[in-house]
Order: C-alpha cells, then structure tokens, then sequence
C-alpha cells in the first residue's frame, strides 16, 4: 500500500444557521485504503462526505479529492467518486440495463464500452437474470446491488458508500462487505465507508473515524486506537467496545 | 453539455410513455379536432355566397366553434399543459432520492433544470405544432382554402408566443417544485395560482373599478362612468398572463383587429379609424401594438424559469 494521501480534509466545518454540524474535521484517507466512517445518526458523517463530492460548500476549511478541490472543481471531483448515497432511489419505470444506460451517459462513456461494462456488472453484482426486470420492482437488497453498480460503471477510484447496508438482511450485508472487500483488493478502490455495523466496519477497515457530534474524536487504525489513544495496553477490544468507550467519554465530559 | 443531452434524453422518454401525456395529448387533440371541425362548419355557412376575404385560413383560428375558439383554447388550456408537465419535476426526484444520484454524476448542477426544462419545452412546441398542423390541415379540407405567405408568418409568430405562454407556466411550476418539497403542495400552488390569475382577476377588476368609481358615481355622466371603469377593469386584467396572451394572440391571428383594447375605451380617433378603414393591418403594424404585451409574456417567462434556476442552483441538496 502506497502512503499517499489521495482525500485531504482540513478543518472542514459546515454551519446551519447556529447550529454547527461539522466542526474542523481534518483527517487524511491513502490511497487504496478502507476507511470505515462511524458515529451516531446525525454526527455530521454525511454532511463531510458531501462536502468532499462538492455538493455541499462548507462553511470554511477546505478538501482535497485526488488533487481536485472539491469546491473549484466538482465535476473533476465527481469523475474519479463513485457515491452511494444512503437509501438511494431510483426510477421505478427504467430495467436496470436503462438506468445504468443513463449513468453512463451522464459519465460520457463511449456507447459500445458502455454496453459491454453493463453486462459485465450486472453479472458482477449478480442482477444478470433480472436485467429486463423494472426496478420498482426489485426488492431492497437488488437495489443496493444496482445502486453499487451504479457508482462501479465511471470506473471511479475512490467509492464513497454511505450505510450501505441498511435495510439488508444479514447474508446479503455480508456479501455486500465481502464484495466492497474483493473491489478494494483486485482494482485498488479507495473505500470510505460509513456505517453503523461496527463488527462488518472492523473486518473490512484498515482504519476508522469516529464523529461524535460534528467533531471527529478518534482517528486511527483499531491497534491505535486501543493502545495509543485509550492507552489499554495491549489486550484486543472490538470496534464495538472502543465505540462505546468513545460514545461513554463524550458524555460524562459534558456532564 | 453531455450531461444536458443525456437529461434532456431521459425527460422526452419520460414525457412521452407517461400517461398523464397521453391524457393530456389526447384531450388537446379532441378538443382542437371539435373545435375546428365545428369553426370550419361555421365559417363555410357564413361564407357562403360572398366573396371570400382575405385570411379565411386565420379565421379558423379565431373563429368560435361549439363553444370557443382555438385561440381561447390555447388561452384557457395551455397553462394546464404547461403545470402538468413541471409541477413535479425537481421534488420528485428528491422524494424519489434520485436528485442526489444525479448531481454526484460528473454533470454541471444547472444541466439538470435546463434540461428538465428544455425537454418539456419540446414536448410542448410537438404538441402545439401537432395541433396547428391539425387544424390546418381540416381547414384546408373543409374549407378548400390555402394560407397565403402572411397567414403562414402569422400562424408561426402564434405558434412562438403560444410557446412562451406555455413556457411560462411550465416555469412557474417548475419554480413551485423546486421551492416546494411536497409534489401535491406545489400541485396545489400551481393550480390555484393558475384559476386565480385565470378566472378570479377579471372579477375581481370587476369589484376594483365598481369600488373605485363610487366616490364620482353622480358626478360623472353614464357614459364616463362606464369608459372608467372599464379602463381600470383592464389594467386589473394586464395582471393576468391570460390576458397579456389573448390579446397579443388575437391580434396575431386577426388582422383586422387594430387595438387590443375593447370598443368602448376606444379614442375618438380610434373609434373613426376603425370604422373608416376597414382593410386588415399589416403583418408589421399588427406586430408593433402587440409588441408589449408579447415581450412582457416572453420577459416574465426569462424571469420566472430565471427564478427556479438559481433557487435550484443555490439549494443545499440535503433538506
């Protein structure tokens, strides 16, 4: 693994109004790493990746996606990102061949290139038999599969997945992560995923963040975490229990 | 700008197999189909014995058939095709979440309200041309008469300004669903905004010119009286895009039309004009007393598509 940083955040904040829902959030993401984005719903973890897609100005501080400023440049941003929002929609009345169709020609693709990257990732995600299918009726788990197509067929190097597993069941949130890990593996992807299945985040990440109200308290690899940060020698903790250790700390600190 | 074609692409399809489109498409059809069968019926009478006058082909136009004209037609239900088509077009993909899968694509943000707008903007000049063809096609069945150049120069002009008028609509429901984050809420808007300015303003400039003569009802002679109220009547009805369009669009098709105000606010010089010369206006000098009202409609259509594109672009995607 490569020590480049190819996602830069420094200080990034965004303010609603008065409220503060991320607060100077730096960190720095490698090159064909894992990182696994975790916190509370509503800790500001949506609210940062869309501010490194371009799609959200912050309030000040600024980021860096593979050189590109996310601000200045987010179609250049969004050439090289595969985003998977959380509970991604779709078209109901579009196959899934049309729907990525029109991906693909929103991502300038060539027409015979774009043919034959469909085929190959409708097979790849396993929606191969349901290609003449409409999408309104695929159930929750196909979806997800068609939206991971979806940000694979630009060939991005980066993905950004946000809680891609929601609404699964546990076979198919497990062959979801283990597919997220065979994509990091074989093609080199950069990975930010945010989730709030700890133990499927521990298996797959190379390193975790944790945001706990708008601010990122804890940043570095699981070993780290325990040994440095929480100086808890060297016995091995879950993800699970550091979270807790975390989410426990932020509290009795406020009171 | 391949991000504009691919959106512009996907919205036609759309349109095109929706069944509000069909619907629409089909009531416009019958409707234009009833109402020209039944003007051309009405003119062929009337015209029977005399020699023909010139612009018949227009007179198709303007001619009321069972119960209106094609003209007032286009006044009364173009807004209608206009808000069907925008009044869910951003906050539907919102609600649907695939707003935010759109503009993570590699595409310039304002590609996808151009090309939402752009898209039903030629759904709406296919069907006005569809229509148009219609009519004149049944004219030119029933009636035997061919359109001379001038007729064809002023069908086109009401075709472009018929296109605006409805662009306006569009635009404004368009603004509505970017605005709105609830389809049936700017559904409602657009409608009611729609059966006000249509229906409710030339009432309420009713009531307005009955209450603001009052104070000189004894004052003022019947006559007087009648010619002011009837002026503030129409200054209250300029309110309404309805009346900006039927009065340009009437003008266009009838050239021997010469003012857009009604006969009793007429000028003692008007009054002789009109009835001295008879002969039809020339396409330019009919083009030069609608000007105003055809660039206002135009202006307030740049204006209002102006408004939901920067609100669109200046949106937060997460609200």
């Amino acid at each position: 693994m490569e020590d480049k940083e190819i996602i830069k955040a420094k200080n990034l904040t965004k303010i609603y109004g008065n409220i503060t829902v991320v607060d100077h959030v730096s960190f720095g993401i490698k090159e064909g790493e894992i990182f696994g984005f975790l916190g509370p719903n509503g800790a500001g973890k949506t609210t940062t990746l869309l501010m490194l897609l371009g799609l959200c100005e912050p309030t000040y501080g600024r980021a860096e996606v593979l050189g590109f400023d996310p601000i200045k440049e987010p179609t250049e941003v969004k050439r090289v990102v595969g985003y998977l929002p959380e509970n991604v929609g779709f078209y109901q009345d579009l196959t899934p061949i049309e729907t990525l169709e029109f991906i693909g020609e929103m991502n300038s693709i060539p027409k015979k290139e774009l043919k034959k990257r469909i085929q190959e990732l409708l097979f790849l995600v396993g929606l191969a038999k349901d290609s003449s299918k409409k999408v309104g009726a695929f159930s929750r788990g196909m979806k997800q599969r068609l939206g991971i197509a979806e940000v694979l067929l630009k060939e991005p190097k980066i993905l950004f997945l946000d809680e891609p597993t929601l609404g699964l069941d546990p076979e198919g949130s497990r062959e979801l992560i283990q597919f997220i890990k065979e994509l990091n593996q074989n093609k080199g992807l950069t990975v930010l995923i945010s989730s709030h299945n700890l133990p499927q985040v521990q298996e797959i990440s190379h390193r975790v963040g944790i945001m706990l109200e708008g601010k990122l308290v804890a940043l570095g690899s699981i070993k780290e975490l325990t040994q440095e940060k929480l100086g808890l020698g060297d016995k091995e903790y879950s993800l699970e229990e550091i979270y807790h250790m975390y989410f426990k700390g932020e509290k009795d600190e406020r009171t | 700008m391949k991000g504009l074609s691919a959106i512009i692409r996907k919205e036609l399809g759309d349109h095109f197999s929706s069944q509000r489109f069909v619907i629409l498409f089909g009531m416009a059809a019958i409707i234009s189909f009833m109402t020209t069968y039944m003007a051309a019926i009405n003119l062929k009478e009337a015209l029977e014995g005399t020699s023909k006058p010139g612009f018949v082909f227009l007179m198709l136009f303007s001619t009321p058939g069972a119960i209106f004209s094609l003209l007032q037609f286009v006044a009364f239900f173009g807004p209608l095709i206009g808000i069907v088509l925008g009044f869910d077009s951003i906050n539907r993909e919102r609600v649907q979440g695939t707003l935010i899968k759109l503009l993570s694509q590699p595409i310039h943000r304002d590609s996808v309200i151009n090309g939402k707008f752009l898209a039903s903007m030629i759904t709406v000049g296919i069907m006005l041309l569809s229509i148009i063809l219609v009519v004149s096609g049944f004219g030119l069945f029933i009636l035997g008469v061919i359109p001379g150049s001038e007729e064809l120069v002023r069908l086109a002009l009401f075709f472009v300004l018929s296109l605006f008028y409805i662009g306006f609509w569009l635009a404004l429901s368009m603004l509505f669903s970017v605005v709105f984050k609830s389809i049936t809420t700017s559904a409602l808007a657009a409608f009611v905004l729609w059966i006000f300015l249509s229906f409710f303003l030339p009432l309420l400039g009713d009531v307005l010119a009955k209450a603001g003569t009052s104070q000189e009802i004894n004052k003022l002679s019947e006559t007087e009286l009648f010619i002011k109220q009837t002026k503030i009547k129409e200054t209250i009805e300029l309110g309404s895009v309805m009346a900006l369009f039927s009065k340009s669009s009437s003008l266009l098709i009838d050239p021997t039309r010469k003012t857009v105000s009604s006969i009793v606010v007429m000028g003692p010089v008007e009054k002789f004009l009109s009835s001295r010369f008879k002969n039809p206006l020339s396409l330019d000098q009919s083009l030069l007393v609608i000007y105003p009202y055809a660039l206002t409609i135009v202006a307030l259509t740049i204006l209002c598509f102006g408004i939901s594109y920067t609100v669109f672009i200046l949106q937060e995607v997460r609200t």
